[in-house]
């Protein structure tokens, strides 16, 4: 099909006076909340501080922090579906390709283009609704969004108003151990489906802008938290757990860096004990759950501190960036009462109407979720610590329960995942579905260990091979004679020979000097090629060496 | 002699009526004036039959014919102005090509409408040719694609001759709100020609074309087929697929079409109607082939009609509509009897509330449906220095008044405060109109009114007074709200202009119903006597 070429907008930016428009080239300077990094850091909680750069507040923490102040958050969460096709027409999408290479007349809303559902972002909604533990609408419908903007095609978005497909849920999670863990359970509001918007890209000079329609009409879910997080820590885990949700799904990537999820935050504060809500700021632009996590901890403090210099009034209704080059938040735009969206149902698309037998179908289809999983790894006896490192990444919850379906015993699974592995993986920067170890050969590596094949010793070691190079347990000590040796008899000889070769030491030994043991062990263990076995090593050097 | 004009050959017998209905109409005493036309009298015959039998005679070829009517539309064009854009020498590169396939003897090379020529209402898209909706911010704009209805009729073997002049973007009742013409009335250049089909209208009145694709949100078919003396159908919400017609009113807009017959007319429908996956409001209900099911007279019965139960909508019958349309109605609701219908007066009592509450719901949706006419993509964009300003200077200088105004009234009717009030008050009212045709087609099969309140008026005459002009839409817009079909039938003439001017009769039913208003109405056509609807234009040559 002929494709309109989109044309460049002549809109120049003149620096400045023109505020709102074009909002990378706004950054006003705000230099009064430089204090906060500072103190925030320096009140780090627990005696075992976390090894993660996520080092901020703690419920406790953040609680002597707020002198007598209390944050409420809340969070609209957008999920770009990972579907085949756009929403309302039959356009692909793929992230970062050529501008308006994947568009048609309807997704660049030309004259007498009407939209078609696709039935798949239906499907989609009603997997996350019920992930979420929340009422499906039987019936839903589309309403239109109307506001004029060059990335919106039609001048109006396709969306869900007064009946979402999803309504009234929860999501739990468990905090990370080393932010004080525990617990929570936040209320979802609704989840709705909508579509994507383009994207303006400005020229260098500023003064002109172009449209690059490929996301526009790229199915999105939005889901609407209740005002129920406290916290940037609670705010940036209830993000990570969507994430983890929609993954467990298959129903998008979730990538925060490609903006396939993308988190606005509502942050205000109130006095303890209050219970009207203070004003709410809104902040975008945080990419990563850490940006959330600081830029709501920054927003609450400077909220606290105009609380504390007697400027509350300087909180107003407004949108912030989160700024991550100096960890602030700045104004991007004051809203000036409420924007009329002018609302109104569309007229183009019938009503969403579900049965139950499609509700129970999918239902059915409907993989275990992670709040499942961590409840099953700890039933199993894991520690908080390694179920959520277990149950945080889909891919190695597979491998775990994969490897433990082959026979391994949960915990030395767990351990071999959380150590090696997991060492592996974050040096080479891959997923575990991508390392040439199965969980087969790990359960057999586990068994070979535990029944004295092998020694843990050597187990790294095939490990090591295994992953980067794929094979078997047995191929690979068959290959390398790396069984274990543990003939008491072999053992003595070479540990008569090593003391033979060694007088010197020997004589040193003798004298007083018994650390010289680890000496002697190390020469057998070399001579043995590491395949002695330890502890019959040391009984016998330690045997041999006293005998007088 | 245009032979598409007289040819009487698969409807030779449908000359008159077999036994008592020899009547004078009460309207038909100003047909004393009316057309001295050269054509021949009698009932109307179908150019499209005549078409196809003269290609599968080889009597004619399809370049004859499309010259016979490209000559007749470079002739009446200059004081018509029915096109925006002809497209003649595709349109003879089409029929020549038409004429190979079938002196080579292809199988299939006379589909149903082959040779027929079409024309298309300007806020159809049409991928060969520009596509403006009538509107100054479209000019030079030139779809991707098809509009669903323009592609089946060229499937079929039509020839899109071109495009129709409208009221910008349907908004309007004159084709007076035209960006680029104002088209005129074939039985009176002095007076329009309806609207906002009104170049579709003229376009078949006149014989430039053999048929046409309007579109109708509050009237825009009926209305100009009545003031052009033609045959024009506004098909069931859903039955044709609204997929390439630039929306103005998504839940109203139908594609619709016009003939100088019920036959031809009928042919169309069957044509474009079906369901299109590229229209989700398009209904999958099964297409009859319409045309089909009409039955020539020397096959009826002496009252063909016996059994069916027709109401005639009192509110239609009073105040604000005009003595001689009152009268042409009365003289069609006598000629129904005659034919051996009951025909009584019932009242639908929330008729009134239709008006307002279509205006406050068609702006709506249009404030809505326009608001991607802004610039930025395709059409005129004026340069500006900020964007608020490249928005309101496109739209301002793009637009049109009446367009405007209809999108700062919806834009009010949706706004914060006002919605309940308004938009959600006009849908309670909507709700209402459809009940009330719901019972009255429960009681009736097919209800009937005029299709306008009086016949054509004058050039400028209310271009002044949109409230006026609104006001002609009254007989229209229920059906548009309830979703129904309708047909225009011509049924008789008032005084006014050369020849007198003509007065269409709607025939209403309920939905999915066209093949029985279109029997109806072909019955009623067939058996209309001594009312020729030619008009005095062609009679000129």
């Amino acid at each position: 099909m002929a494709l309109t070429l989109l044309r460049g907008m002549r809109t120049p930016v003149s620096s400045g006076s023109n505020p709102g428009l074009f909002f990378a080239v706004l950054r006003p300077r705000l230099s009064r909340f430089t204090a906060r990094a500072e103190s925030a850091q320096a009140t780090e909680p627990k005696a075992a501080p976390p090894p993660r750069s996520i080092q901020l507040a703690t419920k406790e923490a953040a609680e002597q922090k707020t002198q007598g102040f209390e944050a409420v958050i809340g969070i609209e969460t957008h999920v770009q579906l990972s579907t085949v096709t756009k929403a309302f027409c039959s356009c692909p999408y793929s992230y970062g390709a050529q501008p308006n290479s994947t568009v048609c007349p309807t997704c660049m809303g030309h004259p007498g283009t009407l939209p078609v559902l696709n039935e798949k972002v239906v499907e989609c909604a009603v997997k996350l609704g019920l992930a979420l533990n929340c009422e499906i609408s039987m019936t839903s419908k589309f309403d239109r969004k109307q506001y004029f903007y060059p990335d919106l095609p039609k001048g109006y978005q396709i969306s869900q108003f007064d009946i979402p497909i999803a309504k009234k849920g929860h999501v739990d999670l468990d905090l990370p151990v080393e932010f004080g863990g525990g617990h929570r359970k936040f209320g979802i509001t609704r989840v709705h489906m909508e579509e994507d918007a383009g994207k303006l890209l400005h020229s260098e000079s500023s003064s002109y802008s172009q449209v690059d329609l490929n996301r526009a009409g790229v199915p999105l879910l939005e889901i609407v938290s209740e005002p129920d997080m406290r916290t940037g820590i609670e705010a940036a885990e209830y993000g990570a757990e969507l994430q983890r949700i929609v993954r467990y799904l298959g129903v998008s990537n979730g990538n925060m860096q490609e903006g396939s999820l993308r988190c606005d935050v509502n942050v205000s504060i109130r006095p303890v004990g209050q219970s009207e809500f203070g004003t709410k700021v809104e902040i975008k632009n945080m990419n990563s759950f850490s940006a959330i996590n600081r830029a709501i901890d920054y927003e609450i403090s400077r909220q606290i501190l105009l609380h504390k210099e007697g400027q509350a009034d300087q909180i107003v209704q407004e949108t912030r960036l989160w700024d991550e080059s100096s960890q602030k938040t700045f104004t991007m735009r004051k809203k000036e009462g409420l924007a009329d969206y002018r609302y109104f149902p569309e007229p183009d698309l019938p009503e969403v109407v579900l049965t139950s037998d499609y509700i129970n179908e999918i239902s059915k289809s409907m993989p275990e979720l992670p709040e499942a999983k961590r409840r099953r790894y700890e039933n199993m006896g894991l520690s908080m610590q390694d179920v959520l490192f277990l149950a945080n990444d889909d891919n190695i919850g597979h491998f775990y329960d994969s490897t433990l379906e082959h026979g391994a015993d949960a915990k030395l699974a767990a351990n071999w995942i959380m150590g090696d592995i997991a060492a592996y993986l974050k040096d080479e920067k891959v997923s575990i579905d991508e390392i040439k170890l199965t969980p087969l050969e790990l359960s057999e590596l586990i068994a070979s260990i535990k029944n004295g094949t092998i020694s843990g010793k050597i187990g790294k070691e095939i490990l090591a091979e295994l992953i980067a190079k794929g094979g078997t347990v047995k191929g690979v000590i068959e290959e390398k004679d790396l069984v274990q040796i543990a003939d008491p008899a072999a053992i003595e000889a070479m540990v008569d020979k090593v003391i033979a070769d060694n007088p010197k030491q020997l004589e040193q030994y003798r004298a007083g000097k018994t650390k010289l043991q680890g000496f002697f062990a190390g020469q057998v263990m070399k001579a043995s090629k590491g395949k002695a076995n330890p502890v019959l090593l040391n009984k016998i050097l330690g045997e041999k060496l006293n005998a007088n | 002699m245009p032979p598409p004009l007289q040819a009487h050959r698969l409807l030779i017998s449908h000359r008159r009526l077999p036994s008592p209905a020899r009547r004078r109409f009460t309207a038909a005493s100003s047909l004393q004036s009316a057309p001295a036309t050269t054509l021949a009298p009698g009932p109307a015959t179908s150019s499209i039959l005549s078409i196809r039998e003269s290609l599968l005679s080889g009597e004619r070829t399809a370049a004859d014919i499309t010259s016979e009517y490209l000559s007749r539309l470079r002739r009446t064009e200059p004081s018509l102005r029915s096109f925006i854009h002809v497209a003649d020498a595709a349109a003879e590169r089409e029929a020549e090509e038409l004429d190979r396939r079938i002196a080579s003897g292809e199988k299939d090379a006379v589909g149903p409408l082959a040779g027929v020529l079409v024309g298309v209402k300007d806020n159809l898209c049409t991928a060969n040719m520009p596509s403006t909706g009538g509107s100054r911010i479209l000019d030079g704009y030139r779809p991707a694609y098809d509009a669903t209805a323009v592609r089946r009729l060229q499937e079929a073997g039509a020839i899109v001759v071109g495009k129709t002049n409208l009221d910008e973007f349907g908004m309007g009742s004159t084709t007076e709100g035209s960006a680029f013409q104002v088209t005129t009335n074939p039985w009176d250049d002095s007076r329009v020609p309806g609207g906002s089909s009104g170049g579709s209208a003229s376009a078949v009145s006149a014989r430039q074309c053999v048929v046409s694709l309007g579109s109708d949100t509050g009237g825009s078919v009926r209305q100009p087929a009545s003031f052009c003396g033609v045959v024009g159908l506004k098909p069931t919400y859903g039955r044709v697929s609204r997929f390439g017609l630039m929306a103005y009113a998504s839940s109203l807009d139908v594609v619709g079409c016009f003939g100088s017959s019920v036959f031809d007319t009928a042919t169309i429908l069957s044509v474009v109607a079906g369901h299109d996956k590229m229209d989700s409001t398009s209904s999958s209900q099964v297409v009859p082939d319409y045309a089909s099911e009409l039955v020539s007279l020397d096959l009826l019965e002496s009252k063909p009609l016996a059994g069916l139960r027709i109401g005639i909508i009192q509110e239609t019958l009073g105040e604000g509509v005009a003595n001689g349309v009152i009268s042409s109605i009365k003289g069609a609701a006598s000629h129904l009897e005659q034919l051996g219908s009951v025909v009584e007066e019932v009242s639908l009592p929330s008729f009134s509330l239709g008006l307002p509450a279509y205006y406050i719901l068609a702006s709506s949706e249009a404030s809505s449906n326009l608001s991607r006419y802004d610039g930025i993509r395709y059409g005129r964009q004026f340069s500006a220095d900020d964007l608020n300003e490249l928005y309101g200077e496109s739209r301002a200088n793009g637009l049109g008044h009446e367009v405007k105004m209809r999108i700062l009234m919806g834009t009010y009717a949706l706004s914060a405060g006002y919605y309940d009030a308004y938009y959600k008050r006009a849908q309670q009212v909507r709700t209402l109109v459809k009940e009330s045709f719901k019972d009255a087609l429960e009681r009736y099969d097919i209800l009937i009114s005029p299709a306008a309140p009086s016949a054509a008026y004058k050039i400028g005459e209310k271009i002044n007074d949109p409230l006026a002009m609104y006001a002609g839409d009254i007989l229209t817009v229920n059906v548009n709200l309830a979703g129904l079909p309708a047909l225009v039938v011509p049924c008789g003439f008032v005084e006014g202009g050369p020849a007198g001017l003509p007065v269409g009769l709607q025939l209403i039913g309920s939905p999915f119903c066209e093949g029985n208003l279109l029997r109806v109405g072909h019955i009623f056509e067939q058996t209309l006597q001594n009312l020729s609807f030619v008009p005095p234009l062609l009679a000129e040559s």
